[in-house]
C-alpha cells in the first residue's frame, strides 16, 4: 500500500494523545488509593488533559487531509453498524469531549461527590469522567486497529496483533510523554510513568516484533493464476491496458525498493523502541528532564517511521493485476 | 433474486478495447457525470475508467498463449467494499445486485478501495470521490431504448461477443447458460 502521512499522522498523534490520557487518569486512580501522591487538579490534570487534547485535535486535523470531500466528514458517522471507520469517527470526538470536560472539571475544580466506596474514599465527578475517558480511549484503540485488522484481504493487517500493537504503541509513546510532561510539572511522578513507558515499550516490542515474523511467513493466497482464472504455472502480464498509471497504481503501490524497506524497518526498530529505551532507562536514573523528553521526540519520529512501515508492508492482492507496464 | 453480472469469455476476447473506450463513452456523458483524465495528450496520461483490458502471456515460448483478460467490477453477491463504507455511499441495490456509489454522499476516503480484491475502484482525481462501474444502470433500464440497446456499453461494443450480460441467479438466462456449458468460474474465488 501507498503510506499516506495524513494517516501516518492522524494514528501516532492520537495514539500518543490516548496513551497520555490513560497515564493521567492511572495516576488519579493510584492518588484515590494513597499509593501515589496526590496532585493538583488545576496545575497537573487540567494542563495534562490540554497536551493530550491538542494531539487528538491534531490527529483531527491530519485526517481531513485523507479526504477528497472533507465538507462532507459528518456523513461518516452514519455507518457504525457495520463500517470501523464510521466507528472511529463517532468514538474519536466522544473522547476528545471526554478529555475537554475532564480537564474543565480539574480546572475549575468542580468535583461533586457522586458515589463513596465501603472504605470512605470518595468518587467524585472528575473520576466518573476519567473513567468514561479511560473507556472510550480503549475503544477508539480498538476502532483504529480493527479499521486495518478487519480488510481480510490484506492479509498482512488480518490478524489481531493489528490491533493490540495499535494499543500498545499508542500507550507507550503517551506514557513518555506523560513523563516528560511530569518531569516539569510533577517531577515525583516522572518515574513512575517512565518506568511503565518503558514496560509498554518492551511488550509493544514483542507485539510488533511478532506481526513482523507473522508477516514474513505469509504466503498469498492468491496468485496470477487465481487472478485471472488460468491454471497454468507460467503467466507473464504483457499490459494492463494502460502506460501512464491510474489509481490503482499509485495507490496500492509504495514506490520503494526493497532495500529502502528493509533500512526503514530498522529505523523504526530503533527510533520507536531501541533508542527511547535506552533513553527512559537513562531518564528514570537519572530523573534528567531533557533525557525524557527526548525520549518522547526520538520515539514519536520512530513510531512514524513505524506506522509508513505498517502500509508499506500491506500487499494489495489487486497488485497481481499491475505487474508490468507495456 | 436478481443478481445481474457480467460474463466474459476469455477465449473469444481479442484484446481491441472496444469495450473500454466505450464504456468511457458512454459513462463519462451519462448520469455518473464525467470521467475525468488528467493530462491527457501530455507525458503521462492518466483518468478513471470503469472498465480496463489487459494482456497476459501464458506458457513458455514457443508453446504460448495469449490472453486479453477485460476487468471490471464483479458486483459481488457480498461485497466487501459496502460494509466498510463509513457514508453508506457504496451500497448494493437490493433490486438487482448492481453495487453502486452514490457520488453525492462520498467523502473519498478511499477505504472501499482498500476493501476491494480486484482493485476495479477507481478515485476520481477531479471530483474527488470514489467511482466504478455502474453496469450502466442508466442505459438498462431506459424505457426510451429497445430492448437490443438496454444492455451495458461495454457489452454493445463488443465485436466479438465476449461479454454477455444478464440475470445469473436465472438459470434460464444465457449467462447462466453460458457459465454451464463454457465452465464458468470466478475470479480469486479464496
Amino acid at each position: 500500500m501507498h503510506p499516506a502521512f495524513s494517516v501516518i499522522f492522524l494514528t501516532t498523534l492520537i495514539g500518543a494523545g490516548q496513551g497520555l490520557f490513560l497515564a493521567l487518569f492511572t495516576t488519579q486512580a493510584y492518588g484515590l488509593f494513597d499509593l501515589l501522591p496526590k496532585q493538583d487538579g488545576a496545575g497537573f490534570y487540567a494542563p495534562g488533559s490540554a497536551i493530550a487534547l491538542l494531539f487528538l485535535a491534531g490527529g483531527l486535523v491530519a485526517s481531513f487531509f485523507h479526504l477528497g470531500r472533507p465538507e462532507r466528514a459528518w456523513r461518516s458517522a452514519t455507518q457504525w453498524r457495520t463500517s470501523w471507520l464510521s466507528r472511529e469517527v463517532i468514538v474519536l470526538p466522544a473522547f476528545m469531549g471526554t478529555v475537554l470536560l475532564y480537564g474543565a472539571a480539574q480546572l475549575f475544580d468542580w468535583r461533586p461527590v457522586l458515589a463513596t466506596l465501603p472504605g470512605g474514599t470518595a468518587i467524585d465527578a472528575t473520576f466518573v469522567l476519567g473513567l468514561l475517558g479511560t473507556l472510550l480511549a480503549f475503544l477508539l484503540f480498538l476502532c483504529t486497529g480493527m479499521i486495518y485488522a478487519c480488510l481480510r484481504f490484506l492479509r498482512e493487517w488480518h490478524t489481531p496483533l493489528t490491533v493490540i500493537n495499535y494499543l500498545l504503541l499508542g500507550t507507550a509513546s503517551g506514557f513518555s510523554l506523560a513523563a516528560a510532561f511530569a518531569a516539569w510539572r510533577a517531577p515525583e511522578l516522572a518515574r513512575f510513568f517512565a518506568g511503565w513507558a518503558l514496560i509498554i515499550l518492551l511488550l509493544g516490542l514483542v507485539g510488533r516484533a511478532s506481526a513482523l515474523i507473522r508477516n514474513r511467513r505469509l504466503k498469498p493466497k492468491s496468485t496470477p493464476q487465481s487472478a485471472i482464472g488460468v491454471k497454468h504455472p507460467r503467466i507473464v502480464q504483457v499490459a494492463q491496458g494502460f502506460m501512464g498509471g491510474s489509481f490503482n497504481t499509485r495507490e496500492f503501490f509504495h514506490g520503494r525498493s526493497a532495500g529502502t524497506l528493509r533500512w526503514i524497518k530498522w529505523l523504526f526498530l530503533l527510533g520507536a523502541f531501541g533508542l527511547p529505551a535506552l533513553l527512559l532507562t537513562a531518564g528514570i536514573s537519572g530523573a534528567a528532564k531533557n533525557l525524557l523528553a527526548a525520549a518522547f521526540v526520538v520515539q514519536y519520529l520512530g513510531l512514524i517511521a513505524e506506522r509508513w512501515f505498517f502500509f508499506a508492508e500491506a500487499n494489495h492482492p489487486q497488485n497481481l493485476y499491475y505487474r508490468s507496464v507495456a | 433474486m436478481t443478481q445481474l453480472a457480467l460474463v466474459i469469455d476469455l477465449n473469444v476476447c481479442v484484446g481491441c478495447q472496444a469495450c473500454v473506450t466505450n464504456c468511457k463513452e458512454w459513462n463519462t456523458s451519462g448520469s455518473a457525470g464525467p470521467m475525468v483524465d488528467q493530462n491527457p495528450y501530455g507525458k503521462d496520461p492518466t483518468g478513471t475508467f470503469f472498465n480496463r483490458v489487459q494482456t497476459y502471456e501464458v506458457g513458455e515460448f514457443p508453446n504460448t498463449e495469449t490472453i486479453h483478460f477485460p476487468k471490471s467490477c464483479l458486483h459481488c453477491e457480498d461485497p466487501p467494499c459496502v460494509p466498510v463504507c463509513p457514508t453508506g455511499a457504496s451500497y448494493k441495490r437490493k433490486e438487482d445486485g448492481i453495487v453502486l456509489v452514490d457520488y453525492d454522499k462520498c467523502i473519498g476516503c478511499k477505504y472501499c478501495s482498500w476493501a476491494c480484491p480486484y482493485g476495479v475502484r477507481e478515485f476520481d482525481e477531479q471530483q474527488k470521490i470514489m467511482k466504478k462501474c455502474t453496469l450502466c444502470v442508466d442505459r438498462i433500464y431506459d424505457p426510451k431504448m429497445t430492448e437490443e440497446e438496454r444492455r451495458p456499453a461495454c457489452v454493445r461494443a463488443c465485436p466479438t461477443s465476449a461479454r454477455l450480460y444478464g440475470d445469473i441467479h436465472d438459470p434460464e438466462s444465457e449467462v447462466s447458460q453460458a457459465i454451464r456449458e463454457a465452465g464458468g468460474y470466478q475470479l480469486m474465488p479464496e
